[in-house]
């Protein structure tokens, strides 16, 4: 980093640079000191915001909630009643008394099955759809019918399908993320431009280099927020699902939580459920930013 | 009769939309011997872009054909490559991945991939592009991305080069760089060349023969200009060449005399 910090070779005379390393070496921690001093002031930026307004938030809740009649446990009273709750995260006990670790987890796992089949369908159905003329006319009406069918609606068929509450729950979320995917999907793979197309024809491209070197590529940006909405719509429904099918998993120790009137674990639980969907949502935003740099913007 | 190496006979374009037809193109037929530079110049509208994609195959002829080097073509290939008006760089590769596409694609089982690396960066010192092989066309000039896109098409080492308005886009300094670039490779390579331009002077500085299209409807050769000015040209000492300024008033007097762009056919 000093480096940067003493650069001789933006200077225009040599021997003012030469002045210059020479002045620098007794005391070198002064850049590396100041550009802390920066760096922690955009830090400040970024974090003291979010929290001035969370402890307001906090603090007109304890207010609205002290009361002896209040229905709902103000947040010391949250962490009074769930301290065993939160300071044993990796608790592992009998049937669903676990962890709150190992309940989001077992959550994390439905939803990462569900939402891999409804990625691999999705893209292949959006790829179907934006490419064919016909099997957009054929599937695209029944499409936009299915996807506003609301995703438990889902779950009673399935559980006869099933006869099990595991891959009925799975099933829901594949049912949930793949409208988005696909619909994007097709959208990108309509709007690639005639430019690319006819690069691709004048190179004879084949199916299969036309699908990999162009398409993919081309329709990534458009795909990926179709992945983005999808991980968002299955972590909802997963919560929901959960508290139909019982058994280790978020949404079902939320439920078991109102059924023992243990209101403040169901805060707990809601909090995880929040940090967790933020940071999918911010992990597919990444790899999208990953695998289509350079695409979206030019 | 004696073919040339690319000939156009008869071409006849007629689009079809909500069962109102129109006629594009009629009864364009011209012949292109080995390593000329023809430029086809009209204005906007005549269709002279259609004619070239129809050379490229990536336009489907009503009637007519177009047969280069002895053989039928009516699908795209890379031996008729395009330079196209918006250079159409794919953004997520690098200008060498660009290029390296085209070449992988066309000498894959021909070459060994040294030699395709090779033959990539050669294409790149050509057009001067060596120095940028890992930048994304996000990060270069217009101008710089036009050269990428002339070496990738000269890459697939056509028998015919096409460009559709290669220098439409550019500022006036980076456009007659790239004239001069385009001159030179020309003069080294000998390639047969069809540029699609509606600038005067540079049909006349880069043309052996100008030709000159109507204006359509149903638009067709009005005109094929000579353009006998020995090789190499210098932009500069042209300027006031006889020759160059008689060419010159012939393609101005064509267009905006004879026929002048009526704004009502648009």
């Amino acid at each position: 980093m000093s480096v940067t910090q003493l650069n001789p070779k933006e200077d225009k005379t040599p021997a003012l640079s030469a002045q210059v390393v020479a002045f620098a070496r007794p005391r070198p921690q002064k850049p590396l000191a100041r550009q802390f001093a920066r760096r922690g002031r955009q830090m400040l930026a970024a974090i003291l915001p979010p929290l001035v307004t969370l402890a307001l938030m906090l603090a007109l809740w304890e207010i609205l909630c002290s009361g002896p009649t209040s229905s709902l446990p103000s947040p010391s009273r949250v962490v009074s009643e769930s301290w065993e709750l939160i300071v044993h995260p990796f608790h592992v006990g009998q049937g669903v008394d676990q962890g709150m670790v190992w309940h989001v987890l077992a959550s994390l796992q439905r939803v990462a099955i569900g939402y891999a089949f409804a990625v691999v369908a999705g893209v292949a159905l959006g790829v179907l759809v934006g490419q064919s003329q016909w099997a957009m006319r054929g599937l695209d009406p029944i499409f936009q019918v299915l996807r506003t069918v609301p995703p438990l609606a889902w779950l009673p068929l399935s559980l006869a399908a099933f006869r099990d509450g595991n891959p009925s729950a799975i099933f829901v979320i594949f049912i949930t993320a793949i409208w988005p995917i696909i619909i994007n999907t097709a959208v990108g793979i309509r709007n690639i431009p005639q430019d690319y197309q006819n690069v691709a024809k004048v190179l004879r491209l084949n199916g299969f280099e036309y699908f990999g070197k162009i398409m993919l590529p081309a329709a990534a940006p458009y795909i990926f927020t179709g992945l983005r909405i999808g991980i968002g719509l299955s972590w909802l429904a997963i919560v929901a699902a959960e508290m139909l099918i019982g058994g280790v998993g978020i949404g079902f120790f939320i439920w078991d939580a109102w059924n023992s009137s243990l209101i403040s674990d169901i805060i707990v639980a809601l909090i995880y459920v929040g940090v967790v969907g933020f940071l999918l949502d911010r992990l597919i935003a990444f790899v999208g930013r990953l695998v289509t740099r350079g695409t979206a913007n030019a | 009769m004696a073919q040339s190496y690319l000939s156009l006979e008869f071409i006849d374009k007629t689009f079809e939309r909500n069962g109102t037809k129109s006629d594009v193109l009629k009864q364009i037929s011209l012949g292109v011997d080995k390593g000329e530079f023809i430029s086809i110049i009209g204005h906007s509208g005549c269709g002279k872009s259609t004619v070239l994609n129809i050379i490229a195959g990536l336009i489907e002829a009503t009637s007519g054909a177009v047969f280069l080097d002895g053989k039928h073509v009516d699908a795209p290939g890379p031996e008729r490559a395009v330079v196209f008006q918006n250079h159409s760089l794919l953004p997520w590769l690098t200008v060498y991945e660009n290029v390296d596409l085209a070449v992988s694609k066309v000498f894959r089982g021909k070459r060994s991939k040294a030699e395709r690396h090779d033959w990539v960066m050669h294409n790149l010192d050509l057009v001067q592009m060596a120095h940028a092989r890992d930048k994304r066309p996000a990060e270069i000039s217009g101008g710089m991305k036009q050269r990428v896109g002339i070496a990738r098409a000269l890459s697939m080492e056509p028998k015919v080069l096409l460009l559709d308005e290669p220098f439409g886009a550019l500022d006036a300094l980076t456009r007659a760089h790239l004239q001069d670039a385009v001159m030179e490779i020309h003069a080294r390579l000998g390639n047969t060349m069809i540029m699609i331009t509606h600038d005067v002077d540079e049909a006349v500085l880069l043309s052996d023969r100008i030709v000159m299209m109507t204006n359509g409807p149903a638009a067709k050769i009005g005109e094929v200009l000579e353009v006998p000015i020995a090789r190499p040209r210098n932009r500069i000492e042209l300027a006031s060449d006889r020759t160059y300024l008689r060419c010159r008033e012939a393609v101005l007097k064509f267009l905006y005399e004879r026929h002048r762009f009526v704004e009502a056919a648009e």
